[in-house]
C-alpha cells in the first residue's frame, strides 16, 4: 500500500484518520468467488479440476455438442474451425492449423472448451465431460488409442507434436536491421507494373449505398463545373429499380413448394446446421430440432429451452407459416428482439423461400 | 502536374502554411477558376431550408449523422466468418478525416457476440499472486485517479488478406480493423499496486465476461507501464460493442489483447498460453515454425482517399491525397507519398496532434494531370522504423502468417478517377 500512498491522489483519502476499511474502494474477494471465475488452465497443469474421461464417452459428447460445427472427423463444417488432421501442412501455401498439427499445448484445448465451448452455451460442461472431449480430440488427431482415458493425473504427460514449433517474437532482431535503413527518395529501381488486381477476384462485398453516394458526388462535381471522367458515370444503375423488384418477389408468397425449391433449400440449409438438426433422428443441439416446425406454434418444439420472447410469441398465438418464417429468417434479431438465435439472417428472398420449402418438407 | 517537391518539409509545407492551399495551387498554375455559364438555382432560388422552419431541439435527443451520410457505416465481409457473433466488421476509414474515430464507427470484433452487462451487474476481480484478492464495482473504479489518453487499436489481422496479394477492393476492408479514441480510465498499475503484486508476479491474465471469456497473457512490465482500465471512449461511456462498461487498453499492442467486458485480472508467474495466443495470434512463417507473443504493432500507413471506395470525382487539377499513419512503438516522424508506384517519394504534411501510439493524419496536395497513378504512402516512426514493402515482409515471413501485415499499400488511380487495389512488382 505504501507505493500507492506516494503516487496517487487516493493517498489523501487513505491518510484521513477517521476513515475505516469499509470506506475504501473495492472489497476482498471471497474464496468461492475466486473459484467461480478462476477456471483457467496452464500448460504446467495449474488450474486443472479433478476429473477423468475416456475416448468413447468423448465421442458421444463430441457428436452431440461439437460435431455440428467442427464436423464428425474434426474437419470443420463450412467456415467453422478445423480441429483435427493437417499434419505436415504448416509449410504449405494453405496450412491446416489444428490441435494436432499446430497447437503447442493440450492445456489450451481443455481451458478453451471448459471456458468457451460449446459455442453459444459456454461453461455448460462438467470437468469429466471436458476431459472426455479432450481425450476424443486427441483420438481424432491420432495421438492416442481408443482405450485412452484422460485425467488430472496423467494430463501433463500428454505432449502435442508442435510444442517446439513456436519461438518468441524476434522481429526486432531479425527484421529491424533491414527496416530501419534510410529509405530511397528518388529514382528507386526500375519502373513498376501492376502484377495483381483486387477487382479480378470479386471478393469485395457489394456496397448497397454505392448508387446514392455516387449520385451525390456527381451532383457535387457538376455544381463546381468539373471535368468528369466518363468511365465513372456510366455504370451507375437506376437506384430505384432494385428494391421494387425485391418487394414484388416478397409479396408473391407461394402456397405450395416445388421439388426444385426444396432442393435449393437443402443446399441453403448448410448455414443453419451449425445449430439446428432436421430429418430422421434430429435432436435439439444449440438450437431446437425443426421437424414439424412449419405450421406449428412459435417456441413449441418439445423439450427445448426457448428464450422468453419465443415462448411468449407462441402463447400469443404466433404460428410459423410462410410469412412469419420469412420475416424471422430475414433478420432474426430484429424481428423477435432478445431471442437467442445468433444468426445474421438470410438477405435473399428466394433463399428464404427455399429454406421455408425445405423446412415444410419435414413433418413431425 | 507540378514538379514533385524533393526537399524534406520544403516548399510544399511552406506553400500550405500560408493558409490558402487551393488558391495557392491555382496561383502557381497561373489560373483562376472558371466562370459559370448559367446562374446556379441553389443560389438564385430560395431553398426550403431557407424559408421554412426545421426540427426543433430534442428532435433527436441523442444526435445522429446527417441522413446524407448513411453510407458512412461499418461493414462486414460475410464470407470471412461462419457467424456474425464470432466475426469482424470494418471502420469506414475512407470516409473519415482527422485522427479520432467516432464511437459508432469503431470496427467490431467479437468472439461470442456482445455481452450485455448493466453497470450494477458489473464486477472486476483481481486475483492470483497479489496480497489482497479483490472485487471492484464500477463505482469503486471511478474512485481512483483517472487518465485521458488517445490510442489506436489495430487488430493484428488488419490487412491480413493482402499477404497473398491484392484481395479486397477498399481501404475499409484492407485497413479498416483500426480505430483511434481518447480513453478515460484508471491505470492498471494503480489497481495492481492497490491489490499488492507479489514479488513472483511476472504476468497478468486479462479475461472478459463475454461467452468466449476472452483471455490473454500480458507481461507485468507492460501491465505496469501504460495499460488502462477504461470506462469512457471519446468522452462518453464505452459502447456495448466496445466492452461496456469496462475494457482494457493495451497501447500499441494488438487489438485482441484489449479485452472487452473486462471481468478479471489474474497475476501469475508464467504465461497461460490460451487459445488466442497459440492457435490464433501466432505468426506462422514459411519454414513451418511460428512466432508467438508478437504483441507490438509496427509502423504502418495507408492512403484513405483517394481509394477504391473514395474515387476522384472532380477531374484533374488541385487534388488532396490524405491518409493515416501509426506506430505501436511511438509517434510518426514522417510520411512519404509516391504517385508512381514507389520510384519517387515526396514528404507528406502531418496535420493535427502527433501523439504516442495514436493515429496521425497526413496530407499530400498536388495538381493531378489526369494520367493514371500508382499511389503509395510510407510511414517512418520515432524508432526509425521505415514501413516496408509487402514483398520485403514476404521475404521474411512467407504468405501464410495472417497477422501483422504492415506493408506499403498501392492504389491505382485511373484517368476516370476510379481507384483500384493493386499489387505492383
Amino acid at each position: 500500500m505504501s507505493r500507492l500512498l506516494k503516487t496517487s491522489a487516493l493517498a489523501l483519502v487513505i491518510g484521513a484518520p477517521a476513515l475505516a476499511e469499509t470506506d475504501m474502494p473495492g472489497r476482498l474477494a471471497l474464496p468461492e468467488e475466486v473459484a467461480a471465475w478462476d477456471i483457467d488452465i496452464r500448460p504446467d497443469g495449474a488450474g486443472l479440476p479433478e476429473g477423468r474421461g475416456d475416448v468413447w464417452t468423448g465421442e458421444d459428447l463430441y457428436e452431440a455438442q461439437c460435431a455440428h460445427c467442427h464436423g464428425t472427423f474434426g474437419e470443420g463444417v463450412g467456415a467453422w474451425p478445423v480441429v483435427a488432421g493437417g499434419f505436415g501442412t504448416l509449410t504449405h501455401e494453405h496450412p491446416s492449423k489444428t490441435i494436432g498439427s499446430y497447437w503447442p499445448y493440450l492445456s489450451t484445448v481443455f481451458d478453451y472448451v471448459y471456458r468457451a465451448m460449446p459455442y453459444g452455451n459456454a461453461q455448460s460442461l462438467e470437468p469429466d465431460e471436458v476431459y472426455a472431449i479432450t481425450a476424443y480430440l486427441l483420438y481424432l488427431n491420432d495421438l492416442v488409442d481408443d482405450d485412452f482415458e484422460l485425467s488430472h493425473e496423467n494430463f501433463t504427460e500428454v505432449r502435442l507434436p508442435n510444442e517446439d514449433g513456436f519461438y518468441m517474437d524476434d522481429r526486432v532482431e531479425t527484421e529491424w536491421p533491414r527496416f530501419t535503413q534510410e529509405p530511397c527518395m528518388s529514382d528507386c529501381g526500375p519502373e513498376v507494373t501492376v502484377s495483381m488486381r483486387a477487382e479480378v477476384l470479386e471478393v469485395t462485398p457489394d456496397d448497397p449505398h454505392l448508387e446514392a453516394r455516387h449520385a451525390i458526388y456527381m451532383a457535387l462535381a457538376q455544381a463546381s463545373g468539373a471535368d468528369i471522367g466518363t468511365d465513372a458515370t456510366e455504370e451507375a444503375p437506376d437506384a430505384e429499380a432494385a428494391p421494387e423488384a425485391e418487394a414484388e418477389e416478397e409479396a408473391a408468397a407461394p402456397a405450395a413448394y416445388s421439388p426444385e425449391q426444396i432442393a435449393a433449400g437443402e443446399a441453403a440449409w448448410r448455414q443453419c446446421q451449425a445449430c439446428h438438426q432436421v430429418g430422421e433422428g434430429a435432436r435439439h443441439v444449440t438450437g431446437p430440432q425443426l421437424n414439424g416446425v412449419y405450421g406449428a406454434a412459435v417456441g413449441a418444439q418439445d423439450g427445448f429451452r426457448y428464450s422468453p420472447v419465443l415462448t411468449g410469441a407462441g402463447e400469443d398465438g404466433m404460428v410459423w407459416d410462410n410469412a412469419t418464417l420469412d420475416a424471422f429468417l430475414e433478420n432474426p434479431r430484429e424481428h423477435l428482439p432478445r431471442n437467442r438465435m445468433s444468426f445474421r439472417g438470410v438477405r435473399d428472398a428466394q433463399e428464404r423461400q427455399a429454406l421455408i420449402a425445405y423446412l415444410s418438407s419435414f413433418a413431425e | 502536374m507540378t514538379k514533385p517537391e524533393d526537399k524534406p518539409g520544403g516548399t510544399s509545407r511552406r506553400r500550405f502554411l500560408g493558409g490558402a492551399g487551393l488558391a495557392g495551387a491555382g496561383m502557381i498554375a497561373g489560373l483562376v477558376p472558371a466562370r459559370a455559364t448559367t446562374p446556379d438555382p441553389m443560389i438564385t432560388e430560395v431553398q426550403p431550408w431557407a424559408q421554412f422552419l426545421g426540427d426543433g431541439v430534442d428532435a433527436a435527443p441523442y444526435g445522429r449523422p446527417s441522413p446524407h451520410e448513411a453510407h458512412v457505416i461499418r461493414r462486414n465481409v460475410e464470407w470471412l466468418t461462419a457467424d456474425t457473433a464470432s466475426s469482424v466488421n470494418f471502420t469506414p476509414i475512407h470516409e473519415l478525416d482527422g485522427i479520432i474515430t467516432p464511437n459508432g464507427l469503431c470496427f467490431e470484433r467479437h468472439h461470442a457476440g456482445v455481452a450485455e452487462i448493466a453497470p450494477q451487474e458489473y464486477r472486476l476481480m483481481i486475483n492470483g499472486l497479489v496480497e489482497r484478492e479483490m472485487v471492484f464495482t464500477l463505482q469503486d473504479l471511478m474512485r481512483f485517479p483517472r487518465e485521458n489518453r488517445v490510442y489506436f487499436l489495430e487488430c493484428a489481422a488488419n490487412t491480413g488478406m493482402e499477404w497473398r496479394g491484392a484481395q479486397l477492393n477498399g481501404a475499409q476492408f484492407t485497413h479498416g480493423m483500426i480505430h483511434n479514441c481518447m480513453y478515460t480510465g484508471v491505470p492498471l498499475r494503480t489497481l495492481l499496486e492497490y491489490a499488492g503484486v507479489q514479488t513472483n508476479g511476472a504476468w497478468v491474465l486479462a479475461e472478459g465476461a463475454d461467452a468466449s471469456a476472452m483471455s490473454r497473457s500480458i507481461p507485468m512490465e507492460k501491465a505496469l507501464d501504460d495499460c488502462l482500465v477504461a470506462f469512457r471512449m471519446n468522452g462518453e461511456a464505452l459502447r456495448p460493442e466496445q466492452g461496456y462498461p469496462v475494457r482494457l487498453v493495451v497501447p500499441g499492442w494488438e487489438g485482441n489483447m484489449w479485452v472487452k467486458w473486462l471481468r478479471r485480472i489474474e497475476v501469475g508467474d508464467a504465461p497461460w498460453h490460451h487459445r488466442e495466443e497459440t492457435s490464433k495470434y501466432t505468426d506462422l512463417l514459411a519454414d513451418g515454425r511460428a512466432r508467438r507473443f508478437t504483441w507490438e504493432m509496427h509502423a504502418k500507413s495507408v492512403i484513405t482517399s483517394p481509394s477504391p471506395q473514395a474515387p476522384i470525382y472532380h477531374g484533374r487539377g488541385p487534388t488532396v491525397i490524405t491518409g493515416l499513419a501509426w506506430s505501436g512503438v511511438g509517434t510518426i516522424q514522417r510520411v512519404d507519398v509516391s504517385i508512381d508506384g514507389g520510384r519517387n517519394w515526396q514528404h507528406a504534411r502531418i496535420d493535427g496532434p502527433s501523439l504516442d501510439k495514436s493515429l496521425h493524419r497526413f496530407y499530400y496536395e498536388f495538381d493531378w494531370d489526369g494520367s493514371p497513378l500508382l499511389i503509395q504512402s510510407r510511414a517512418i516512426d520515432s524508432a526509425g522504423y521505415v514501413q516496408p514493402t509487402k514483398q520485403a515482409l514476404r521475404e521474411f515471413r512467407g504468405t501464410a502468417s495472417i497477422y501483422h501485415m504492415n506493408g506499403i499499400q498501392t492504389w491505382q488511380v485511373h484517368s476516370s478517377g476510379e481507384v483500384e487495389n493493386v499489387e505492383v512488382a
